[in-house]
Order: C-alpha cells, then structure tokens, then sequence
C-alpha cells in the first residue's frame, strides 16, 4: 500500500492520479497508524511551509514523518519540509536533510517555473532517464546544495533539485508533472 | 536551462472543444481529454483551458473536465473563464487544475488575486490582462475585450505582481487572429517592469512569430491557439527549429 500524506497543501491529487496512470493505488491520508503501515510513503505538496509545519505538528505527523524507516518520497514544499530549516515563515522543518531552504533573490524571474534540465543525476531514480531530459519546477524558495543532494538544478543559484539520505528521497520539480519522463521517475521509486 | 514554454489553448464550451482542431479525426476533434493528451504528447510544456460557458450547468461540466484532465495529462494546466471568486478557484484546484487564470473579476476585485494567493500560493494564480492600444497608450479591456477601461497596462502588471500574482498571462487584441506577430514592444516592456513570468498571446501566425518573440523580448513563453490547432505550425516541428537557433526549448 502506498500512502499519500493528507496535509494542508495543495495538489495532492494530481499524485494520486499519476501514481494510477502507473497502476499503483494509492491512499491520501493523515492517519499516523496507515502512514505507518505503508510500503512507500510519498509527502507532496504545494503551499506555505510554516502553516504546513503547523499542521503537521498538530496531527502528531512531524514525529511520524522523520522516524519512518520504508522509503518515502517529499515533492516540493514535501523537500523543503525535510530540510532542518526554511526562511518562509522563518520554519523549524523535519531536519532530515542537513541544509536549508532560502528564498531566491529575482535575479531573474521568481517564482522559478517551467523545464529545467539537472546537471547531475546521482540517485537510482534517474534509472533510464536521459541527462538531457527536462522536469517541471514551480517554486520561489529553494534548498541549498549540501552532501544529501542527489542532483542540482541551476537557476539563479544552484540549488537542490533532489535529496537522498538513507530512506528519504526528494525532488523540488514534481514528477507527476514532467511529463513521461516524471512517470519513469515514480516508477523508479515505486520499485525500490 | 530554464526552458521557453510553448502553450497550447483551447476554448471550452459546455465541456467541448468550441473550435475542433482540423487534424483529427471529427468525432475527437472536440473531445478536450483527447486534444490535451495529443498536445501534451506532441511536446505542449503546458496547456491552457480557457471556459466561455455562460450557463451553471456549463461551469458544472467544467468541474468534470478538469477532473478527467487531471486524471489523465501529466503535464501542467491552467483553466480560466469566468472564475469570480476564491470558491471558484478552489474548486478547479481540488478538482486538478495547476493553475487558475483570473481576467475580467481581477480587475473590479484586485483583492481576489491575493485571497487566491494566500490561500494556494502565488504560483495557482495567473492574471490574464486583455490589452489593446488606443492612441499609442496600451489600456486594460475587460468582459472578453468588450470594455474599455482608463487603466494602463504596465500599471496594471505591476499591481496584480503587487497582489500576488504568480504569473501574467498578456493577449493583444490589436493582434489577436491578424496571425502577424506578437506585440513585441509592450511585451517587452510589461517583462522588464515585473519580476514574474510573463506569457505571451495574439498573434501568433507562423514559426518566425516565436523566434521574434523569443529573441526580442524577455517573455518565459508562448501561447497560441489557431495555427495549432489548424496544423499551420506543428509543436515539435516549431521546437526542432527554435533549438537550431539556440532558443532553449524542451
């Protein structure tokens, strides 16, 4: 079974339907005992993370979340959350990837949204996905390159486009909107 | 890279298609599920669905569109059209919609766009603005381009920004369906005066026009509808060209 973490962020559901276009079923759900009980745990979301924290923290889930030991997958807002710390909302975060999450400075436009290539792919999730290959990013505040980065993206900064550490992997772009290309990625993670 | 985006739009009507695309086959040429899966097959970075259902049922069937779409396009989408409040929005967002785009409403109650921002963040909200010149000055029009209004167009850019607009969506009407180019001037201007995306509309005829506006102007991307729709100018044939030219495209 896998579990999607129900929390107050948006566009959850349009992971719950990649995942059935791949022909896994899925829960969406904040009960601590499913979370739990899943084989894989994704933690996605758009929004606001000092109110995403807020919640979390009310449900019980921040304690749930960080001592999962199958493997879970954050997406976007769900990246910065595991970072330890995020200047939106000046936000105590999950502290599982040791680094920080920073507002761009509009450089060039912000919030960063569109395709973006990634210049290193250092994780199994990028099984048989091309170098080349574009993902679809939408945000304002990003996570600082440090030794959980998986892969960097370069976008007035490079930044964290993906984390690894033990059993917690992240993107900042959503797979579930990057075309084909984000579904080999699901697939990637889903078999692990 | 960040990429340029190349978009897709498609008028909706009562859940169809109101134009069908003159290249498939008749009896899915106004099926809108089938048209998003072949644009986002055929390299669309986006799509755009815009509503001009005047009816409640019509909007119903909207709803219903947006669920199919999300259960089946893994590209993102944007749907606008009618949208007057945040329970509008939040209903095309929960139904699957990316993004919702805001025009004529924005105008008369600027203070939508930051009740929508607030609440599912400045990236869901686009602030489409329907522009026309009028004695060399650029005017915000409203209500599909039937009103007038005194409101300049940078100034209004700026102030949807200000409200927390995630992203402008800019259509011409003096070039909108005159397939004789975008409107390279006050797109330019209109991306030098705000710090978010700027999507570029009207007047979009042939490959050229996007080179044009790709190299001339700062804009994150293009959206057109009839010369892809009518099969005037292919997706990946107009992307195979603009990355000859090192235009970064997908």
């Amino acid at each position: 079974m896998i579990a999607i973490v129900k929390y107050n962020a948006g566009n959850i559901t349009s992971v719950q339907n990649a995942l059935e276009r791949l022909g896994y079923s899925s829960i969406v759900t904040d009960d601590p005992k499913l979370i739990q009980q899943a084989e894989k745990v994704i933690f996605p979301g758009v929004g606001e993370a000092s109110s995403a924290m807020q919640y979390l923290r009310a449900k019980g889930l921040d304690e749930i979340i960080k001592n999962l030991t199958q493997p879970v997958l954050g997406i976007c807002l769900g990246q910065q959350l595991l970072c330890q710390f995020s200047e939106e909302g000046n936000t105590e975060c999950l502290g599982i990837f040791e680094t920080s999450v920073k507002k761009f400075e509009p450089k060039l436009k912000v919030p960063h949204m569109g395709w973006n290539t990634l210049e290193t792919q250092n994780s199994e999730l990028y099984n048989g996905i091309s170098s080349e290959e574009n993902f679809y990013f939408v945000h304002s505040y990003y996570a600082e390159v440090c030794a959980d980065t998986s892969a960097v993206c370069n976008y007035i900064v490079p930044f964290s486009a993906s984390m690894q550490k033990d059993n917690f992997y992240a993107t900042q772009f959503h797979p579930e909107k990057s075309s084909t290309v984000g579904e080999q990625l699901l697939l990637n993670f889903l078999k692990l | 890279m960040l990429k340029k985006r190349i978009i897709p739009c498609l008028d909706i009507k009562d859940g169809r298609v109101v134009k069908g695309v003159q290249f498939l086959a008749l009896k899915e040429a106004g099926n809108p599920v089938a048209l998003a899966s072949f644009y986002s097959k055929s390299g669309a970075d986006e799509l755009v669905f815009l509503d001009i259902s005047a009816t409640l049922e019509g909007r119903k069937t909207l709803v219903d569109l947006v669920k199919r779409l999300s259960k089946e396009i893994n590209i993102p989408f944007t749907v606008g059209g009618g949208i007057q409040s945040v329970e509008d929005a939040q209903l095309l967002l929960q139904s699957g919609a990316d993004k919702v785009s805001l025009n004529s409403a924005a105008v008369s109650h600027p203070k939508l766009i930051t009740q929508i921002a607030e609440a599912f963040g400045s990236q869901s909200v686009v602030v489409a603005i329907d522009i026309k010149k009028v004695d060399n000055n650029w005017y915000v029009f409203v209500k599909g381009g039937t009103e007038s209004t005194e409101i300049l167009a940078i100034d209004w850019a700026r102030k949807a920004e200000a409200l927390g607009a995630g992203e402008l969506l800019i259509t011409s009407m003096n070039n909108d369906g005159a397939k004789d180019g975008f409107a390279l001037d006050i797109t330019r201007q209109i991306c030098q005066a705000v710090s978010i995306p700027v999507i570029a509309s009207g007047g979009a005829g042939s490959a050229n026009d996007f080179i044009d506006l790709f190299t001339k102007t700062e804009v994150s991307a293009g959206l057109a509808a009839s010369i892809f729709h009518f099969n005037e100018v292919s997706i990946p044939d107009l992307k195979t060209l603009l990355k000859t030219l090192n235009i970064p495209v997908r």
